[in-house]
């Protein structure tokens, strides 16, 4: 028997290896190893059909709209950079709702990125049991839906609302103020509240991202002449946790630029002369109000850049702390 | 020498934490917390608030006679509805079943492909996923709007469901926590031993990635739960629950029955949340960004 298994392993030898290290071109490698893994392609199909339909051509599509007169109704009409021009240099809501994007995404955008962050750090110091209930207190409000609406009570215009209430009992006020109408408080008030509901992913992916800090770091850290929490955090933690530190960026960015709801719900479509009319407020009205579906593109193509262009910006900046 | 004391808790050294600096952050995190909390609260007690409590100059912050009048008057109206309430509830549980399992099963297949198969391309599928995080559903709405028309889906329960099907959020968690989760020398062995993908996927992957699926159907749940049906929906019998209780609140006006159903409404994703966070948090441990 084992003479005979000896002659089988000897001619298996000499025939031709099934993997040899023959090279191949490249495109012949990608050909084979397409061949080889097709499950894999078939897996993804369904979401790559999916993404294509509602993320991929939407895009494309709203970039080849702008540059057409298009009323939903006829076939339309291209008018090259007709819409752009129109755009800045005579729609003058266009420019205060730029102006107020502008200003929304630059305040709530850091402001939460860094309160997410603060807070999770400071939250990683208490005991698991206090770190998960402090979690759910702040995390709460960013899943809780439409109980923002509880500031509309808190805002109330009458005397009967919270704040309202507050300020008179102390005498800082004689007649209530109406928050929501009054062109002083409405950009302040919308930004408190989106900060309130802003605390969602990024914040607890922070959380997670400092539990998963090697302990021993720090203790290194100790030795080596790390002398206070600071330190600590500037020299160990963030760096260790740059990769979750983009994620949250990319998040807050976005969440950011989208924010138009709050305002809706709050102060009402329009809000008092267009204090806080945002570009998403200004697309929403020609596409829906006015049928210049190409016009409204033109406006979704310059929130995409907008946002598009401080995301990459800000992996750039974030890719170069530390190095 | 001067010998530096260091600081002990529970048998073990404290490094680099001041007992002032600790202090501080109490402080700062119970004055954020209260700022977080308080509207909660407020919500939470102006629906057990009876009417004559609604009009008091200031608001207490605590209810004198708790009530379940709001919730009562929420029902009875709830009752008058012309399309029965229960069809409401019911569409609302079959969006968020529906866009939910859809979107773990496309999801899940899509991130183990991405993961672990490795075709030619999957960089480039991966790196699609990463810059569509970097964009809001504003932009992609017009074009939406006219996909909806061409493919006749206005009006309809798909169109409430299916878009869901192509967010990113959950597939990209998913994808970064096989990657760290798994080893691929795990994935190659059972590759060996005759095992094909499917069956990889399904049997081996899967139930080791069980935070990783439940953060994705929880994201998936809170977004549908949250936003509802479709605008491009106009018929009542294909609405959900939170457009009943808008519809309800508008035409009522009450402040009380409005606390009352937000509570309703924002109770489910909540004790959701309370359940799973665990297993959240331990997803989004992996959910860096490589540059």
């Amino acid at each position: 028997m084992s003479d005979n298994s000896t002659v089988v392993q000897d001619e298996v030898a000499t025939e031709e290896v099934p993997y040899s290290n023959k090279t191949v071109s490249r495109w012949e490698y990608t050909r084979r190893e397409m061949k080889r893994k097709w499950a894999g392609y078939v897996m993804v199909g369904p979401f790559l059909i999916m993404f294509a339909v509602f993320t991929i051509i939407p895009v494309l599509m709203s970039f080849v709209l702008s540059f057409t007169n298009f009323n939903m109704f006829e076939f339309p009409e291209f008018c090259f950079m007709d819409n752009y021009i129109r755009l800045f240099l005579e729609d003058d809501l266009f420019l205060t709702a730029f102006q107020n994007t502008l200003i929304f995404a630059l305040t709530t955008g850091p402001i939460s990125y860094i309160l997410s962050f603060l807070l999770a750090w400071f939250i990683n110091e208490l005991s698991p049991k206090l770190r998960s209930f402090v979690t759910f207190i702040f995390y709460g409000p960013s899943i809780s839906g439409s109980a923002y609406l509880v500031w509309k009570l808190i805002f109330q215009g009458d005397i009967y609302g919270l704040a309202n209430g507050i300020l008179m009992k102390f005498g800082f006020i004689s007649q209530p103020i109406v928050f929501l109408q009054n062109v002083t408080y409405i950009v302040p008030v919308c930004i408190i509240v989106a900060i309130w509901t802003s605390l969602g992913t990024a914040f607890l992916s922070f959380i997670a991202g400092l539990q998963g800090v090697d302990r021993s770091l720090y203790e290194a850290g100790a030795v080596d002449g790390v002398k206070n929490r600071w330190q600590e955090l500037w020299y160990i933690t963030l760096p260790s946790m740059k990769s979750i530190l983009m994620f949250g960026a990319v998040l807050a960015i976005t969440g950011a630029f989208g924010f138009g709801g709050v305002v809706d719900a709050l102060c009402g479509n329009p809000s008092t002369d267009y204090v806080a009319w945002t570009l998403q407020h200004h697309m929403a009205d020609y596409l829906n109000n006015r049928y210049e579906v190409g016009y409204a593109s033109c406006i979704s193509i310059v929130l995409f850049i907008l946002m598009f262009g401080s995301n990459l910006f800000i992996k750039n900046a974030l890719s170069k702390v530390g190095n | 020498m001067k010998v530096k004391r260091l600081r002990t808790r529970k048998n073990s050294v404290v490094l680099n934490r001041s007992v002032g600096g600790d202090a501080t952050i109490f402080i700062v995190l119970a004055i954020l917390g209260v700022f977080m909390f308080l509207p909660t609260y407020y919500l939470i007690i102006t629906a057990f608030k009876p009417i004559g409590e609604m009009f008091l100059t200031p608001p207490n912050f605590y209810v004198i006679k708790p009530t379940f009048q709001n919730f009562i008057d929420l029902f009875a109206s709830m009752t008058s509805t012309w399309v029965p309430i229960s069809r409401y509830i019911f569409n609302t549980i079959f969006i968020s079943l529906g866009a939910t399992v859809g979107c773990l099963i496309i999801g899940s297949m899509a991130a183990y492909a991405i993961s672990k198969v490795r075709f030619p391309g999957s960089n480039t599928v991966f790196q699609l996923i990463v810059y569509s995080l970097m964009i809001s559903s504003t932009v992609t709405g017009i074009a939406h709007f006219i996909i909806y028309v061409s493919l006749n889906w206005l009006n309809t329960y798909t169109i409430s469901i299916v878009p869901i099907w192509a967010s990113t959020l959950g597939l990209y968690l998913m994808k970064n926590f096989i990657d760290s989760s798994i080893p691929d020398s795990m994935i190659e062995s059972a590759r060996i031993e005759g095992c094909s993908e499917f069956r990889i996927y399904l049997t081996l992957v899967m139930p080791l990635v069980k935070p990783a699926w439940l953060t994705l159907m929880i994201t998936v749940f809170q977004q549908v739960w949250n936003a509802g049906a479709s605008n491009y929906v106009y018929s009542e019998n294909l609405k959900t629950f939170d457009n009943a209780i808008n519809s309800i609140i508008s035409a009522s006006g009450t402040q009380g029955a409005g606390a009352a159903a937000a509570v309703i409404m924002m109770s489910v994703p909540i004790t959701v949340f309370l359940i799973t966070q665990s297993q959240m948090v331990e997803t989004m441990a992996s959910s860096g960004m490589k540059d």
